[in-house]
Protein backbone atom coordinates (compact mmCIF):
# COMPACT_ATOMS: atom_id res chain seq x y z
CA UNK A 1 0.00 0.00 0.00
CA UNK A 2 1.17 3.44 -0.84
CA UNK A 3 2.51 5.48 2.10
CA UNK A 4 2.33 8.95 0.67
CA UNK A 5 0.12 10.79 -1.77
CA UNK A 6 1.20 13.89 -3.67
CA UNK A 7 -1.29 16.43 -4.94
CA UNK A 8 1.25 17.69 -7.41
CA UNK A 9 -0.94 20.37 -8.99
CA UNK A 10 -0.53 22.37 -5.76
CA UNK A 11 3.29 22.19 -5.75
CA UNK A 12 5.16 25.47 -6.25
CA UNK A 13 8.63 23.92 -6.14
CA UNK A 14 9.90 25.77 -3.07
CA UNK A 15 12.07 22.79 -2.09
CA UNK A 16 11.36 22.85 1.66
CA UNK A 17 10.38 19.16 1.57
CA UNK A 18 13.49 18.20 -0.42
CA UNK A 19 15.67 19.95 2.19
CA UNK A 20 13.73 18.49 5.13
CA UNK A 21 13.30 14.83 4.09
CA UNK A 22 15.52 12.73 6.43
CA UNK A 23 15.76 9.82 3.95
CA UNK A 24 16.30 11.93 0.80
CA UNK A 25 13.22 10.32 -0.72
CA UNK A 26 12.11 13.59 -2.32
CA UNK A 27 13.73 15.32 -5.26
CA UNK A 28 12.90 17.75 -8.01
CA UNK A 29 11.38 15.92 -10.98
CA UNK A 30 12.41 18.36 -13.70
CA UNK A 31 8.78 18.31 -14.82
CA UNK A 32 7.45 21.84 -15.22
CA UNK A 33 3.84 22.11 -14.05
CA UNK A 34 1.06 24.13 -15.67
CA UNK A 35 1.88 26.99 -13.28
CA UNK A 36 5.51 26.94 -14.42
CA UNK A 37 7.11 25.37 -11.36
CA UNK A 38 9.63 22.53 -11.18
CA UNK A 39 7.65 20.07 -9.04
CA UNK A 40 8.81 17.37 -6.61
CA UNK A 41 8.72 13.58 -6.93
CA UNK A 42 8.97 10.85 -4.30
CA UNK A 43 10.90 7.58 -4.24
CA UNK A 44 8.49 5.45 -2.21
CA UNK A 45 11.08 2.75 -1.52
CA UNK A 46 13.00 5.30 0.63
CA UNK A 47 9.95 6.95 2.25
CA UNK A 48 9.36 6.11 5.92
CA UNK A 49 6.11 8.15 6.19
CA UNK A 50 7.57 10.37 8.93
CA UNK A 51 5.44 13.35 7.90
CA UNK A 52 8.28 15.91 7.73
CA UNK A 53 7.26 16.90 4.19
CA UNK A 54 3.63 17.36 5.24
CA UNK A 55 4.66 19.66 8.10
CA UNK A 56 6.95 21.94 6.10
CA UNK A 57 4.87 22.18 2.91
CA UNK A 58 3.23 25.63 2.57
CA UNK A 59 0.84 24.36 -0.10
CA UNK A 60 -0.44 21.13 1.48
CA UNK A 61 0.87 18.95 -1.34
CA UNK A 62 1.43 15.88 0.84
CA UNK A 63 -0.88 13.42 2.48
CA UNK A 64 0.54 10.66 4.67
CA UNK A 65 -1.61 7.57 4.32
CA UNK A 66 -0.33 5.31 7.12
CA UNK B 1 0.42 8.33 11.57
CA UNK B 2 -2.06 9.67 9.05
CA UNK B 3 -1.60 13.30 8.10
CA UNK B 4 -3.95 15.21 5.87
CA UNK B 5 -4.46 18.92 5.26
CA UNK B 6 -7.36 20.20 7.39
CA UNK B 7 -10.81 20.41 5.82
CA UNK B 8 -11.14 24.03 6.87
CA UNK B 9 -8.49 25.22 4.41
CA UNK B 10 -8.89 25.19 0.66
CA UNK B 11 -6.36 23.47 -1.56
CA UNK B 12 -3.86 26.12 -2.52
CA UNK B 13 -3.55 29.85 -2.03
CA UNK B 14 -1.97 32.53 -4.17
CA UNK B 15 1.10 32.93 -1.98
CA UNK B 16 4.60 32.97 -3.49
CA UNK B 17 6.57 29.70 -3.42
CA UNK B 18 7.96 29.15 0.09
CA UNK B 19 5.81 31.81 1.78
CA UNK B 20 5.23 31.27 5.50
CA UNK B 21 1.58 32.34 5.26
CA UNK B 22 0.63 28.96 3.77
CA UNK B 23 2.27 27.23 6.73
CA UNK B 24 0.64 29.46 9.36
CA UNK B 25 -2.79 29.18 7.72
CA UNK B 26 -2.60 25.40 7.69
CA UNK B 27 -1.56 25.32 11.37
CA UNK B 28 -4.52 27.54 12.30
CA UNK B 29 -6.83 25.19 10.38
CA UNK B 30 -5.37 22.16 12.17
CA UNK B 31 -5.69 23.79 15.60
CA UNK B 32 -9.26 24.95 14.94
CA UNK B 33 -10.28 21.40 14.00
CA UNK B 34 -8.50 19.86 17.00
CA UNK B 35 -10.29 22.25 19.36
CA UNK B 36 -13.59 21.81 17.50
CA UNK B 37 -14.05 25.54 16.90
CA UNK B 38 -13.85 25.51 13.10
CA UNK B 39 -17.56 26.29 12.68
CA UNK B 40 -17.67 29.15 15.17
CA UNK B 41 -14.26 30.73 14.55
CA UNK B 42 -14.34 34.25 13.08
CA UNK B 43 -11.08 35.43 11.57
CA UNK B 44 -10.13 39.00 10.77
CA UNK B 45 -7.38 39.47 8.18
CA UNK B 46 -5.38 42.52 7.23
CA UNK B 47 -5.18 43.96 3.72
CA UNK B 48 -1.59 42.88 3.02
CA UNK B 49 -0.47 39.39 1.90
CA UNK B 50 -2.49 37.81 4.70
CA UNK B 51 -5.67 38.94 2.90
CA UNK B 52 -5.20 36.00 0.49
CA UNK B 53 -6.44 33.88 3.37
CA UNK B 54 -9.93 35.14 2.65
CA UNK B 55 -9.86 32.66 -0.27
CA UNK B 56 -7.88 30.04 1.65
CA UNK B 57 -9.86 29.50 4.84
CA UNK B 58 -13.42 28.23 5.03
CA UNK B 59 -13.90 30.18 8.29
CA UNK B 60 -16.06 33.30 8.32
CA UNK B 61 -13.49 35.96 7.51
CA UNK B 62 -13.56 39.76 7.63
CA UNK B 63 -10.98 41.94 5.92
CA UNK B 64 -10.31 44.96 8.10
CA UNK B 65 -8.78 48.29 7.15
CA UNK B 66 -4.99 48.18 7.16
CA UNK B 67 -3.66 47.71 10.69
CA UNK B 68 -7.16 47.69 12.19
CA UNK B 69 -7.64 43.94 12.54
CA UNK B 70 -7.42 43.99 16.30
CA UNK B 71 -10.18 46.57 16.95
CA UNK B 72 -12.35 44.79 14.36
CA UNK B 73 -11.73 41.47 16.11
CA UNK B 74 -12.51 43.06 19.50
CA UNK B 75 -15.80 44.34 18.05
CA UNK B 76 -16.69 40.87 16.75
CA UNK B 77 -15.86 39.35 20.14
CA UNK B 78 -18.16 41.84 21.92
CA UNK B 79 -21.03 41.05 19.56
CA UNK B 80 -20.45 37.29 19.50
CA UNK B 81 -18.85 36.37 22.83
CA UNK B 82 -19.47 32.67 22.15
CA UNK B 83 -17.29 32.65 19.04
CA UNK B 84 -13.53 32.34 19.01
CA UNK B 85 -12.01 35.34 17.28
CA UNK B 86 -8.65 35.55 15.58
CA UNK B 87 -6.88 38.64 14.25
CA UNK B 88 -4.30 37.54 11.67
CA UNK B 89 -1.82 40.07 10.36
CA UNK B 90 1.75 40.81 9.42
CA UNK B 91 4.38 42.76 11.30
CA UNK B 92 3.62 45.89 9.28
CA UNK B 93 0.03 45.92 10.54
CA UNK B 94 0.75 44.86 14.11
CA UNK B 95 3.91 46.85 14.88
CA UNK B 96 3.82 49.72 12.41
CA UNK B 97 0.51 51.17 11.24
CA UNK B 98 -1.50 49.28 13.86
CA UNK B 99 0.86 49.66 16.83
CA UNK B 100 -1.58 51.81 18.83
CA UNK B 101 -4.34 49.24 18.34
CA UNK B 102 -2.07 46.37 19.39
CA UNK B 103 -0.88 48.12 22.55
CA UNK B 104 -4.33 49.34 23.62
CA UNK B 105 -5.99 45.96 23.07
CA UNK B 106 -3.23 44.48 25.27
CA UNK B 107 -3.83 47.21 27.87
CA UNK B 108 -7.54 46.37 27.96
CA UNK B 109 -6.68 42.64 27.91
CA UNK B 110 -9.41 41.97 25.35
CA UNK B 111 -10.24 38.27 25.01
CA UNK B 112 -8.99 37.66 21.45
CA UNK B 113 -6.14 35.80 19.75
CA UNK B 114 -3.67 37.70 17.61
CA UNK B 115 -1.25 35.97 15.24
CA UNK B 116 1.48 38.14 13.79
CA UNK B 117 3.54 36.92 10.84
CA UNK B 118 6.94 38.61 11.11
CA UNK B 119 8.98 38.47 7.89
CA UNK B 120 11.16 41.54 8.64
CA UNK B 121 9.94 43.54 5.60
CA UNK B 122 6.75 45.08 4.20
CA UNK B 123 6.00 42.12 1.94
CA UNK B 124 2.95 43.00 -0.14
CA UNK B 125 4.15 46.45 -1.18
CA UNK B 126 7.52 45.26 -2.50
CA UNK B 127 9.86 44.55 0.39
CA UNK B 128 10.43 48.00 1.89
CA UNK B 129 12.28 48.48 5.17
CA UNK B 130 10.04 47.89 8.19
CA UNK B 131 10.49 48.54 11.93
CA UNK B 132 11.30 44.82 12.24
CA UNK B 133 14.03 44.87 9.58
CA UNK B 134 17.33 43.64 11.01
CA UNK B 135 20.36 45.95 11.24
CA UNK B 136 22.30 45.79 7.97
CA UNK B 137 19.52 43.93 6.13
CA UNK B 138 19.14 44.97 2.49
CA UNK B 139 15.61 45.86 1.41
CA UNK B 140 14.01 47.82 -1.45
CA UNK B 141 14.36 51.08 0.50
CA UNK B 142 17.66 50.27 2.22
CA UNK B 143 19.77 48.94 -0.68
CA UNK B 144 23.01 49.40 1.30
CA UNK B 145 21.55 47.69 4.36
CA UNK B 146 19.57 49.17 7.25
CA UNK B 147 21.71 51.72 9.09
CA UNK B 148 21.47 50.80 12.79
CA UNK B 149 22.73 54.26 13.84
CA UNK B 150 19.61 55.85 12.28
CA UNK B 151 16.94 53.17 12.57
CA UNK B 152 16.27 50.80 15.42
CA UNK B 153 14.85 47.30 15.21
CA UNK B 154 11.53 46.85 16.96
CA UNK B 155 10.57 43.71 18.83
CA UNK B 156 6.84 43.77 19.46
CA UNK B 157 7.11 40.89 21.90
CA UNK B 158 9.60 42.89 24.05
CA UNK B 159 7.06 45.74 24.23
CA UNK B 160 4.24 43.47 25.35
CA UNK B 161 6.34 41.37 27.71
CA UNK B 162 5.58 43.42 30.81
CA UNK B 163 1.86 43.88 30.21
CA UNK B 164 -0.92 42.05 32.01
CA UNK B 165 -2.05 39.76 29.16
CA UNK B 166 -2.92 36.06 29.00
CA UNK B 167 -0.39 34.66 26.56
CA UNK B 168 2.62 35.88 24.63
CA UNK B 169 4.91 33.68 22.56
CA UNK B 170 7.12 33.64 19.52
CA UNK B 171 7.78 30.73 17.19
CA UNK B 172 9.38 30.17 13.81
CA UNK B 173 7.86 28.58 10.71
CA UNK B 174 11.08 26.73 9.91
CA UNK B 175 11.55 22.99 9.67
CA UNK B 176 9.52 20.15 11.07
CA UNK B 177 10.47 20.91 14.70
CA UNK B 178 9.69 24.61 14.32
CA UNK B 179 6.28 23.78 12.85
CA UNK B 180 5.40 21.39 15.71
CA UNK B 181 6.36 24.07 18.27
CA UNK B 182 4.50 26.80 16.38
CA UNK B 183 1.35 24.66 16.37
CA UNK B 184 1.59 24.24 20.15
CA UNK B 185 1.86 28.02 20.59
CA UNK B 186 -1.20 28.67 18.41
CA UNK B 187 -3.16 25.99 20.26
CA UNK B 188 -2.25 27.48 23.65
CA UNK B 189 -3.37 30.94 22.48
CA UNK B 190 -6.80 29.59 21.47
CA UNK B 191 -7.11 27.59 24.70
CA UNK B 192 -6.53 30.82 26.67
CA UNK B 193 -9.28 32.52 24.69
CA UNK B 194 -11.66 29.61 25.31
CA UNK B 195 -10.91 29.89 29.04
CA UNK B 196 -11.62 33.64 28.89
CA UNK B 197 -8.16 34.65 30.10
CA UNK B 198 -7.77 37.64 27.79
CA UNK B 199 -5.38 38.89 25.13
CA UNK B 200 -3.03 36.37 23.56
CA UNK B 201 -0.46 37.15 20.89
CA UNK B 202 1.71 34.69 18.98
CA UNK B 203 4.40 36.04 16.69
CA UNK B 204 5.60 33.65 13.99
CA UNK B 205 8.91 34.32 12.23
CA UNK B 206 8.26 33.60 8.59
CA UNK B 207 10.34 33.41 5.41
CA UNK B 208 9.53 35.86 2.58
CA UNK B 209 11.73 34.52 -0.26
CA UNK B 210 10.44 37.02 -2.84
CA UNK B 211 11.35 40.14 -0.88
CA UNK B 212 14.47 38.80 0.77
CA UNK B 213 15.68 38.04 -2.78
CA UNK B 214 16.68 34.54 -1.72
CA UNK B 215 15.70 31.04 -2.85
CA UNK B 216 13.05 29.63 -0.45
CA UNK B 217 15.41 27.27 1.40
CA UNK B 218 17.98 30.07 1.95
CA UNK B 219 15.23 32.46 3.06
CA UNK B 220 14.20 29.85 5.60
CA UNK B 221 17.80 29.54 6.80
CA UNK B 222 17.94 33.34 7.13
CA UNK B 223 14.93 33.23 9.44
CA UNK B 224 16.43 30.43 11.52
CA UNK B 225 20.00 31.75 11.70
CA UNK B 226 19.68 35.56 11.57
CA UNK B 227 16.17 36.61 12.63
CA UNK B 228 16.16 34.49 15.77
CA UNK B 229 19.23 36.41 17.03
CA UNK B 230 17.11 39.56 17.30
CA UNK B 231 13.77 37.85 17.85
CA UNK B 232 14.34 34.94 20.25
CA UNK B 233 11.63 32.29 20.23
CA UNK B 234 9.82 30.94 23.27
CA UNK B 235 6.87 31.49 25.58
CA UNK B 236 7.08 34.81 27.46
CA UNK B 237 3.72 35.02 29.22
CA UNK B 238 1.46 32.07 30.02
CA UNK B 239 -0.99 33.22 32.66
CA UNK B 240 -2.09 30.29 34.78
CA UNK B 241 -1.04 27.76 32.13
CA UNK B 242 -3.50 26.25 29.69
CA UNK B 243 -3.87 22.80 31.14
Amino acid sequence: MSKIKLNISRCKGCGYCVAECPRKALSFSGHISDKGYDTVQVDESLCIACGSCYRVCPDSVFEILE
Amino acid sequence: MKLKAPESVFSSASFCPGCGHGLASRLIGEVAEELGIQHSLVTVVDVACCSFNIDYWKFDTIMAAHGRDIPTAVGVKHVRPGSSVLAYMGDGAAYSIGMAETIHAALRNDNICVIVINNSVFGMTGGQMAPTTLPGEKTATSPKGKDPTRYGTLSGVELLKHMDIAYLARGELVGSAGMIKAKKLIKSAFQHQLKGDGFSLVELLSPCPTNLNLPPVKARDFVHNEMTKYFPTGVFIDKGGVE
